[in-house]
């Protein structure tokens, strides 16, 4: 065993190290922004094991689409709802519970029989290391791959085209107003603040022009 | 095609001369021009600092630091011991975790960055495929440690800063891959080596920066606001949130906030000049200078003359850059929140996606010119 297929081993043992229990604490632990903040180590292991994997492409969109854009994403919703709210315990927890056992067995039989009936050798013989894998997926995406590839760009692109739509609020009509609807009124969920007047003001507030000539 | 000084192949090749199996002489290079890449990078950080302070002087018509070392220069080290030897304060109610974890969270992917940048055919830390596209993923990182530092610090101003600063990083970033997909899309390749390639040859007329002036522009103005500088430097906007996520820190754990910053600007300004200014290449093709003067391309001295000579002119290209950046700071006022995300989502994303077209039907149409 030479110095390079050391390193591999054991930056494989901690990237999976690093991953389950970064996983475990984004399911176990009780304070949302950790579990937010772990989910991007969860991310970023996962990232380097793309590149063990020799696909450094795949490692690096990894990191740029789901920590620097879900995860910031996922904080960002956290930190802006102002709810602190403690956990209460759901009536029929225990159905919910069975409900929940059964679904993950069911995802963990179907991942196991995918593993399993994968012939997991045949692959490693025939992708040459040397080429770039840049090279090789764009092989693919305009290939055998073409259609789920324009179809997923497609989508993309609606999506953006509908954003710029509407943070340009000039090409959406106007909302019509009808004054006999009650509009609702929106809060944030946080506590009321009670306004304080300003010093200067108070003393004119709170006092008669006739006691301030005392 | 002559392909310059390989130091590595160089030194690997006298170690094992010496007797020291490959494996074990590779590993020895290998953190060589790591540790000297990070001590120019802090260096790059103090000249950067020193300049900031001459040139605001000179824009305010003062005359700034003058008698710390000559023109002031041992300035930015004198800050760098001041930081070094202050208390570590945590704050009392802060999470304590976090708030360690948050600028670590943001000095690292910037140092990390540095390995692409090219100095030279051989001297740049590693040549990776994915190149320049790794820098676009890793400097999306930091407004991780930015939202980290803001909440961990208890703190509204913090938090405020923080979620600026996350929010505007997210904004600027994609305006800033579009135009890199341009110039990606003009060289056939991410990796930075190839993209100083495709320039070269022609000397000053055969930069990125004639072929993609309106990318160059949205290149700069989104480096600008991904580092914080001053027209767009809200995250800690000082009048308005005091120092936004920084409020709360000091000593070390705030001079590694200052150096990401001042580290991120340098890194932009390089891989500016490796994008649109031809990187090491100077502005006459040194091919053509030497068979003027009738020197042999395989010319020791000529190739260490070229090594050198590339090296300055990438920093040479660096710094005039960072001039320009700290000049702009100087002369222009800050804009407010809306203004910012109104010119990245609104003028920039639609001039960057119309440049990407721009640059492909280009290419199509005048294959020899864009890189076909």
């Amino acid at each position: 065993m030479d110095l390079a297929q050391g390193v591999q081993i054991v930056s494989f043992a901690l990237l999976s190290l690093m991953m389950i229990a970064a996983a475990l604490g984004v399911v176990l632990l009780t304070n949302i922004v950790y579990s937010a903040f772990l989910l991007g180590g969860v991310f970023i292991s996962i990232a380097g094991l793309y590149i063990l994997l020799n696909a450094d492409f795949v490692a690096a969109a990894q990191v740029l689409i789901y920590v620097g854009a879900v995860n910031v994403l996922i904080l960002f919703a956290i930190m802006l709802v102002n709810k602190r709210e403690d956990f209460t315990p759901l009536s029929s927890a225990g159905l919910r519970k069975g409900a929940t056992a059964l679904v993950c067995a069911g995802l963990f039989v179907l991942l196991s029989t995918m593993v399993l009936a994968t012939p997991w050798s045949a692959s490693t013989a025939s992708v040459p290391t040397t080429e770039s894998s840049i090279v090789r997926i764009g092989q693919h995406f305009f290939t055998d791959f073409l259609l789920p590839f324009e179809l997923a760009s497609v989508l993309l692109l609606i999506a953006m085209v509908g954003a710029i739509i509407l943070a340009r609020r000039e090409y959406l009509p106007e909302v019509l107003q009808t004054p006999n609807v009650q509009q609702q009124v929106l809060t944030l969920p946080e506590r009321p603040r009670e306004l304080v007047p300003a010093v200067s003001d108070s003393s004119t507030l709170t006092s008669t022009p006739g006691d301030r000539n005392k | 095609m002559n392909s310059g000084i390989d130091l590595q192949e160089i030194f690997i090749e006298s170690l094992m001369d010496l007797g020291i199996p490959p494996g074990a002489a590779k590993a020895i290079w290998m953190p060589l021009p790591m540790f000297l890449m990070i001590i120019g990078a802090t260096v790059g950080v103090l000249v950067t600092v020193w300049l900031e302070r001459k040139i605001s002087a000179a824009a305010q018509q003062r005359i700034g630091p003058e008698y710390m070392g000559p023109f002031g220069v041992l300035a930015p080290v004198a800050d760098g011991m001041k930081l070094v030897f202050k208390e570590d304060i945590l704050p009392a109610q802060s999470d304590r975790l976090l708030f360690t974890l948050g600028p670590v969270l943001v000095v690292i992917p910037v140092f990390l960055s540095y390995l692409i940048v090219p100095f030279g055919q051989n001297l740049v830390i590693t040549d990776i495929g994915t190149g320049i596209f790794l820098w676009v993923a890793l400097s999306s990182i930091a407004p991780i440690g930015l939202l980290m530092a803001g909440y961990s610090s208890n703190n509204k101003y913090s938090l405020l800063g923080g979620l600026r600063a996350a929010a505007q990083s997210i904004s600027y970033e994609i305006p800033l891959s579009l135009s890199v997909l341009a110039i990606v899309m003009m060289s056939n390749s991410l990796s930075t080596i190839d993209i100083v390639q495709q320039q070269s040859g022609y000397g000053i007329l055969g930069w990125n920066i004639w072929r993609q002036p309106f990318g160059l522009i949205v290149f700069w103005i989104c480096a600008l606001a991904e580092c914080e500088r001053l027209p767009f430097d809200l995250p800690e906007a000082e009048e308005e949130i005091v120092a936004g996520y920084q409020t709360e820190y000091s000593g070390m754990k705030f001079a590694l906030f200052y150096l990401s910053s001042y580290v991120n600007l340098v890194l932009s300004a390089l891989l500016f000049s490796v994008l649109y200014l031809g990187g090491w290449n100077f502005p006459i093709p040194i091919d053509l200078l030497a068979s003027l003067l009738g020197v042999s391309e395989t010319d020791p001295w000529l190739q260490i003359i070229t090594a050198s000579l590339g090296i300055i002119m990438t920093i040479l290209k660096a710094y005039f850059l960072v001039f320009l950046a700290v000049l702009l700071r100087w002369t222009v006022p800050r804009v407010r929140i809306d203004q910012l995300l109104d010119l990245g989502w609104k003028f920039l994303l639609p001039v960057s996606l119309a440049n990407l077209l721009l640059t492909a039907a280009l290419k199509l149409v005048f294959p020899f010119a864009f890189g076909g």
